[in-house]
């Protein structure tokens, strides 16, 4: 092929992008978040759609989708002719915890205003204005989340990234499946329903994908605790070390030795240095 | 019964009556081939092990490499592959197995017929492997069937494969048709079917069978132990 990219007649330029001019026009992300936040926001008024900035070199900015309109929203990235975003190539699960955040806001104070904290450098000259750092604390509630990676085969273009958030980690954690939008969404949800505990509300065939039935954990949750089998290992490390002195505690410091400290280190004393009376 | 003892350097041919190795050895050399049923017993097992069809992780290419023509695990007997555990006798663990399928495992074991063996191939297979530390991988499939031989690797050879084989079938001619040394399948009150675990609520149940199996000790803190 060598004449130019032909402009799809129902495909309006979208602002955001230079136009194509060459054979392989940039079809890597015609669509930034940030130019479909005001689409979204215009089409879907009362719907809360934000921005998530990616802030490393990959730059993949995601939208953050309200999860009441997430279904109606999907249907219109999927089925509007300038955005056509009919493949959902990757649908992936987040935990986030509870985390404690801190706001720093930098606040100017003005000239010789009396700021209770800040040593008055003179009696005699005027203090100059002052810019002070206000540090407020507050605990972000965990969440579980859904991620949503979009392309378009009909248009050559993607991905766009959505996010639906769960309310909390423990019971409200339902969201809208988007499987009747994408079809391909389907195993990845019972994936996620499976691993993450999020519930998919509208799913046609919820049921636990890797693990079986029965199960009842979440193994993905960052707090999930896997059973314990251990067995002994030669050179523990780590984690397992912890569990290995747990499972082979310490021995009872035999008399006129010196303890040994780990239960497993290879410098323990040999039954040669027990003193022989000990055996029984 | 010999009165003689038994050689101890040729244990996979034993000696029939009370005639050595050595005198054996000469009379072939002369022409007379001296035997037992049980060698020829022994000898016609060994050559005619039917493998069960089954792979579960990237160790069954290996064993699916054993069985072609570079390989040509037919030249010990083995190659007849069967998709059914009720024309099987060896089954060959090939591969990572995972709590979800260590009941279909234990199950398909329990349907294969005796005389039966096991080869738990890779490590995997052996103790977890590289997936010793997640929570859904068995930790071994020894937890759950008697295993005969176990063979190294992640993923073994075909050769390696190869070489299992033929310790077993030396295991399989070393075995006795009576007495208290007699074959597992020939002891009527030997195991051949193990229970099945269920799937728990957050493991199998049990997580391992614990006439089969035993947690390893510390060797290390086995000698302070008074």
């Amino acid at each position: 092929m060598t004449g130019p990219a032909s402009p799809d007649p129902a495909k309006p330029a979208p602002s955001a992008q230079p136009a194509a001019d060459g054979p392989f026009p940039s079809a890597i992300q015609p669509f930034s978040p940030s130019a479909l936040l005001p689409l979204l926001l215009a089409r879907f008024p009362a719907a809360k759609v934000e921005l998530v900035p990616n802030p490393g070199t990959a730059a993949e900015h995601s939208l953050l989708l309200d999860a009441v309109f997430a279904p109606e929203i999907a249907r219109f990235l999927r089925d509007d002719p300038a955005l056509r975003l009919d493949y959902c190539s990757n649908v992936t699960g987040v935990d986030w915890l509870e985390k404690e955040i801190t706001d720093t806001v930098k606040k100017s104070v003005p000239a010789s205003a009396p700021v209770a904290g800040v040593a008055d450098p003179g009696p005699a000259s005027p203090r100059p204005a002052t810019m002070i750092e206000e540090k407020t604390k507050r605990l972000q509630p965990g969440y579980l989340e859904a991620v949503y990676h979009l392309y378009s085969m009909a248009l050559k273009h993607g991905p766009v990234i959505l996010r639906l958030r769960t309310g909390n980690r423990t019971d409200q954690v339902t969201l809208p499946s988007l499987t009747p939008v994408w079809r391909s969404a389907d195993f990845q949800e019972r994936e996620i329903f499976d691993l993450y505990g999020i519930i998919f509300s509208g799913h046609p065939d919820l049921r636990r994908l890797l693990m079986w039935d029965e199960f009842k954990d979440h193994p993905m949750r960052k707090d999930y605790v896997s059973p314990d089998d251990f067995e002994w290992e030669p050179t523990p490390h780590g984690d397992v070390h912890e569990r290995a002195k747990a499972h082979y505690p310490a021995p009872a410091p035999v008399a006129g030795v010196a303890d040994p400290g780990l239960p497993a280190g290879p410098g323990s004393p040999s039954p040669a240095t027990k003193p022989p009376e000990a055996k029984p | 019964m010999s009165d003689a003892p038994p050689s101890p350097g040729h244990t996979p041919f034993p000696a029939a009556g009370n005639i050595s190795d050595a005198e054996r050895e000469d009379l072939r050399r002369h022409g007379i081939l001296l035997t037992s049923l049980e060698e020829l017993y022994g000898w016609g097992r060994s050559n005619s092990i039917w493998p069960l069809q089954f792979g579960l992780a990237c160790c069954a290419i290996e064993m699916i490499a054993a069985a072609t023509a570079r390989f040509d695990i037919a030249r010990f007997g083995a190659e007849i592959f069967r998709p059914s555990p009720r024309q099987a006798d060896l089954m060959i663990v090939s591969g990572t197995v995972t709590k979800k399928m260590a009941p279909q495992v234990v199950r398909l074991w329990n349907q294969m017929p005796e005389p039966k063996y096991c080869i738990a191939m890779g490590a995997c297979a052996i103790s977890g492997g590289p997936f010793k530390q997640g929570y859904n991988v068995l930790k071994g499939i020894d937890r759950f069937i008697p295993v005969d031989i176990y063979i190294p690797g992640c993923p073994p050879r075909p050769e390696a494969l190869l070489h299992g084989l033929t310790q077993l079938q030396e295991k399989i001619r070393a075995e006795r048709v009576s007495g208290p040394q007699a074959a597992r399948h020939l002891q009527p009150d030997a195991a051949s079917e193990f229970p099945v675990p269920d799937y728990g609520a957050h493991d199998l149940q049990p997580p391992s069978n614990p006439t089969l199996f035993k947690p390893p000790v510390n060797p290390r803190s086995e000698g302070l132990k008074d």
